[in-house]
């Protein structure tokens, strides 16, 4: 392919930025023009269920980049107008408010939305935690919050319990699992996490699945499937997300759990995805992978920048996130499993300082570090090399 | 070009150090960015941009384009 151009990239978050910086980057100097379904300048989302629930920073600060970086990029920004649909042959994008945006190179970058529980619309006190919005939304709400629910217990719903604990509100945590973040961690890690919200002062209610909110105009419980209700006057709802794609129905392009790529991270020609949305297919494990991770949005934007500037690269990293709550630092490398054997490997638990080891058949999948990032890193490079496979279950 | 790190944003993800390890490491007790140059050579300045770019908590800052 030819340089483009013209680029539209359709998303103004992480992944979209770092897609837009990255073809500045490596020399191009068409046209660029970012659209967003919210009014803001790109900002980061790990500060939403930190610093910024906690108040310990503004809204601003999450901003990615200042404006006068903004301006060095030379791109249009179209905020505040979501994208509605994509004629691919002409890779034409039209937004809300009626603008038709063609280009050479389309990228989308949409992210996810939040999956919700039935009838949570209809009461006031229940809150998703995707955008900044979100976030100042329930901060007002905790500021005078008596008991707060936080149904999920993966990575958003434990940041926001221990945020919330950490304002003082009185705070249970539910979902499924055993620990927070078994699935993710572990039993071994996942439980010194339990231990550590414990000791916090967060109610585990865990074990069990919730079915349902109850409330009559603002709600004041959350239905387990053990017909217990946990009283609540302001509800969390953090139970996963599903890939922005409804804009793209009918465009002709797949759409299964995200927008489908082929291992260069194109939906079509001139088409590409790149962020959580993006479903692409992992050439060296050899199926197709979606992550919702804050490095991959950056990561994968080299790769799709290069690609549309010509290049042939395909898209392999080796998954990471980390995650903070209370005092802990978590860093997670690879892809732990839940019946992954856990070797500590460097450090001490009792001392809440250790990285461990996670393999399957000898083979290392995954290296978690607990307030030790950066010999999790250099265990990472040790064991982690390129051709780790992928469990199943984590496809 | 003059790099800036802002300590407090950083999330310890090392991957400044991953892609430019004559520049940038991380603080042995909690993983936070150390800068090892704050004005790199220019051979170093490709990788310091990807550096700042892959930052996942925007905490690297360039300053000049030269």
């Amino acid at each position: 392919m030819s340089t483009p151009s013209g680029v539209l990239v359709v998303g103004a978050s992480a992944a979209g930025l770092a897609t837009a910086e990255a073809l500045r980057r490596k020399g191009y100097g068409g046209a660029l023009t970012l659209v967003g379904d919210e009014p803001h300048p790109p900002y980061d989302r790990p500060p939403l269920s930190k610093q910024v629930l906690a108040g310990t920073w503004t809204p601003e600060r999450a901003h990615l980049r200042t404006a006068e970086v903004l301006d060095v990029l030379d791109a249009r920004f179209v905020l505040g107008d979501p994208a509605v649909a994509l004629d691919v042959p002409t890779r034409t994008v039209v937004t809300a408010s009626g603008l038709e945006l063609g280009a050479d190179a389309v990228v989308v970058a949409t992210g996810v939305r939040p999956r919700t529980l039935p009838g949570q619309a209809d009461l006031a006190g229940v809150h998703v935690l995707r955008s900044l919005a979100d976030s100042l939304a329930l901060r007002e709400d905790l500021l005078v919050a008596r008991r707060l629910v936080v149904v999920g217990d993966g990575v958003l719903g434990a940041e926001v319990a221990a945020t919330a604990r950490g304002l003082g509100v009185d705070v249970t945590l539910a979902g499924p699992q055993r620990f927070p973040l078994e699935a993710q961690l572990g039993p071994f890690v996942a439980g010194v996490l339990a231990d550590l919200h414990a000791e916090r002062g967060v109610r585990l209610r865990l074990g069990s699945a919730v079915t349902g909110l109850t409330g009559d105009g603002r709600v004041d419980g959350v239905l387990l499937d053990t017909g217990e209700v946990l009283p609540a006057d302001v509800v969390v709802v953090a139970l996963g997300a599903v890939p922005a794609t409804e804009w793209l129905d009918g465009s002709g392009l797949t759409l299964d759990n995200g927008l489908v790529c082929d291992a260069r991270c194109r939906a079509a020609d001139g088409v590409y995805a790149v962020g959580d949305v993006a479903r692409w297919h992992h050439d060296r494990l050899g199926f197709p992978l979606r992550l919702e991770n804050r490095t991959n949005a950056t990561e994968q934007a080299i790769v799709v920048a290069d690609n549309i500037l010509g290049a042939q690269r395909s898209y392999e990293p080796v998954p990471y996130f980390w995650t903070d709550q209370f005092d802990a630092k978590v860093h997670v490398h690879g892809t732990p499993a839940a019946d992954a054997e856990a070797t500590v490997v460097d450090g001490d638990p009792a001392a809440r300082r250790f990285v461990v080891l996670h393999e399957r058949d000898g083979v290392p999948i995954g290296v978690l570090g607990w307030n030790m990032p950066k010999q999790a890193r250099q265990l990472r490079l040790h064991h982690l090399a390129p051709q780790a496979p992928l469990p199943e279950g984590r496809r | 070009m003059k790099v800036f790190v802002d300590e407090d944003r950083c999330c310890g993800a090392g991957s400044c150090v991953l892609v430019a390890p004559d520049v940038f490491d991380q603080r042995d007790e909690d993983g936070v960015v150390v800068l090892l140059e704050d004005r790199p050579a220019d051979h170093l300045h490709a990788a310091v941009r990807e550096a700042a770019g892959v930052c996942p908590a925007a905490a690297i800052t360039l300053d000049g384009t030269a």
